[in-house]
């Protein structure tokens, strides 16, 4: 299921404005890899081009590779919705359907493909999905509720829910936890150790402790200088990167001088 | 000596309260105008019963060729609510569709173009609406009144088709048009608002965009919707001209919408006895408008309750 994906002499822009330059490196299948940098270098806009949601944006596009187990994503017998489907992505601030039950929102992406699910089915896939975002003992009782209703640290956990329903091969996540307080970030700290056992994890994270709880690799992003273009200063091992890291710059960001 | 110094200064600065008299005048001002919004209402509402009590009193020779009031009234509220309705269900998916289009769907520099041509034709004056109605549009729509007759006729708002395409059918495809402007430019606002959160999560989870309008922006913008139908609704009740110039108006008893004799609508049946009207059928007409503003309200409600229904049904 898990898969992973190999960025090669990525540019991104928004119109004529290149935001990104020249990135290489390769998510392991399996593993979590965070993106970490200062504000304004690029790291969700990388992210958001592994899903093709970057592309959302008028003017928005990229020029080079992303090859996600052999199938080059930004080929042009590519649809942007097909790979959507198999690369989930949860956001910044929790987004479930305001105006769907808890239910509804678990099931949002499966009823999108179309087929017609039984009522078995689909309480099995409500179940399941809400199991694995470590959610169902907390709304099991109230599943035909809004879910806007949850706190916070819930509605992430139903759009985590939300987005493994449709069982997608690799789970994007852009700065999960920085709308949330530090126990239901814990809380979905734990969920992403428990989800790397089956799906490829990408990570944005603002929080280097929790780049260094959660990811096994990290890629550091910065900008070349002010109003130049983002770029990867660094992507190594996460423990390497946090004890001996190659560029002096990363080590620079990690220990706090700058950024 | 420097601590009570320093204390009197802060409990002076508590005391001196910064000025809210602008902060008072404007709140006032506010509310003097959503009082006198609220006044003038009453106001017609008073006028109309006080003035109309008389009409819907008066001997039965007032009222032909019909005997009562109730007998009067009925034909015309069947009509303007035919009207409506025939406006409504073509002015409705019309107006969402092009809303949407525009939101989005359309190129950006087409998308402003088409939407300040909709705009335009909202200042398009009805007195124009109806003489094109009735002059041009009504030849044109004599054939979809056969075809209407022919393959419907079995209900009975599809009797004997109407020969020149003169009709309450017409007069409601020609409130259509009128409403269809503020329909559009309410709608497109509320898509146009739709949170990008939401969009985006749609579109994260694999939707096309149909799909991301139905769960995004669809239920996002019920509401707003409801509300541009309503201000179309009204307009196509209250709608005088363009129908007193498309229909020739016989005080009749009638469900057929295509045909030749049907009872004008309250708003035109007031313009088109206005002149002639002595002292009793004066008082008639104002009790017919007293029924219009009741009916108005009525539909208003109903409106509203239907809609807000499915959003009372999920709680919160």
């Amino acid at each position: 299921m898990a898969k992973s994906i190999d960025v090669s002499d990525l540019h991104i822009y928004y119109g004529d404005f290149l935001a990104v330059e020249g990135v290489n490196l390769t998510v392991k299948s399996r593993s979590v890899t965070a993106f970490i940098g200062p504000s304004g270098c690029g790291k969700s806009t990388m992210l958001r081009s592994l899903n093709r949601m970057h592309e959302v944006i008028p003017g928005a596009r990229v020029e080079g590779k992303i090859v996600v187990d052999g199938q080059s994503l930004y080929d042009p017998s590519v649809d942007p919705v097909a790979v959507r489907r198999q690369i989930g992505m949860v956001f910044q601030r929790p987004n479930p359907f305001p105006t769907m039950s808890i239910y509804d929102n678990v099931l949002a992406g499966s009823r999108l493909n179309a087929r017609r699910l039984k009522r078995s089915e689909a309480d099995a896939i409500v179940e399941s999905s809400l199991r694995r975002a470590n959610l169902w003992s907390e709304v099991k009782d109230r599943l035909g509720r809004p879910g806007m209703g949850l706190s916070g640290g819930q509605q992430q956990r139903l759009c985590i829910a939300r987005a493994i329903a449709v069982e997608p091969e690799v789970l994007l996540m852009d700065e999960p936890c920085s709308a949330l307080d530090p126990i239901s970030t814990s809380a979905i700290e734990d969920l992403i150790h428990e989800l790397k056992t089956e799906y490829t994890i990408v990570i944005v994270t603002h929080n280097m402790q929790q780049a260094a709880r959660v990811s096994d690799d990290t890629a550091f992003f910065n900008l070349k200088a002010a109003g130049q273009p983002g770029r990867l200063v660094e992507f190594n091992p996460t423990r390497k990167m946090f004890s001996t890291p190659d560029e002096p710059s990363t080590e620079a960001y990690i220990s706090g001088r700058f950024g | 000596m420097t601590t009570t110094a320093s204390s009197e200064r802060t409990e002076r600065r508590l005391e001196v309260r910064p000025s809210r008299r602008g902060d008072r005048a404007f709140a006032r001002l506010v509310g003097a105008a959503a009082l006198t919004i609220l006044f003038t209402l009453v106001a017609v509402f008073v006028f109309l019963a006080v003035q109309g009590w008389a009409g819907m009193t008066s001997g039965s020779a007032t009222y032909a060729p019909f005997t009562s009031f109730v007998g009067y009234i009925w034909p015309l509220i069947v009509s303007t609510l035919l009207a409506s309705a025939i406006a409504l269900v073509v002015a409705v998916p019309f107006s969402v569709g092009v809303a949407l289009f525009i939101s989005h769907y359309a190129p950006r520099p087409f998308a402003a173009a088409l939407a300040y041509v909709i705009d335009l034709l909202a200042a398009v004056p009805s007195v124009v609406f109806g003489l094109w109605g009735g002059r041009y549009l009504a030849t044109y729509l004599q054939p979809a009144h056969m075809w209407l007759h022919d393959h419907l006729g079995f209900l009975p708002i599809f009797g004997e088709p109407s020969p020149n395409g003169r009709s309450l059918f017409t007069a409601g495809i020609v409130l259509a048009i009128m409403i269809m402007p503020i329909m559009t430019a309410i709608s497109r606002e509320v898509f146009m608002q739709t949170p990008r959160l939401h969009e985006e999560a749609a579109l994260a989870l694999g939707a096309t965009r149909w799909e991301m309008v139905r769960y995004a922006v669809l239920p996002h913008a019920r509401s707003g919707m409801v509300s541009g139908m309503m201000l179309g609704l009204g307009r196509a009740l209250g709608e005088t001209m363009a129908v007193a110039m498309v229909l020739a108006t016989t005080p009749t008893v009638t469900l057929d919408v295509i045909g030749t004799a049907s009872p004008a609508t309250i708003a035109a049946n007031i313009a088109l006895n206005y002149k002639e009207a002595t002292p009793e059928r004066q008082s008639l007409l104002i009790a017919t408008g007293l029924v219009l503003f009741v009916v108005t309200f009525l539909v208003n409600f109903a409106a509203r309750w239907v809609a807000g229904r499915s959003a009372r049904r999920l709680g919160s």
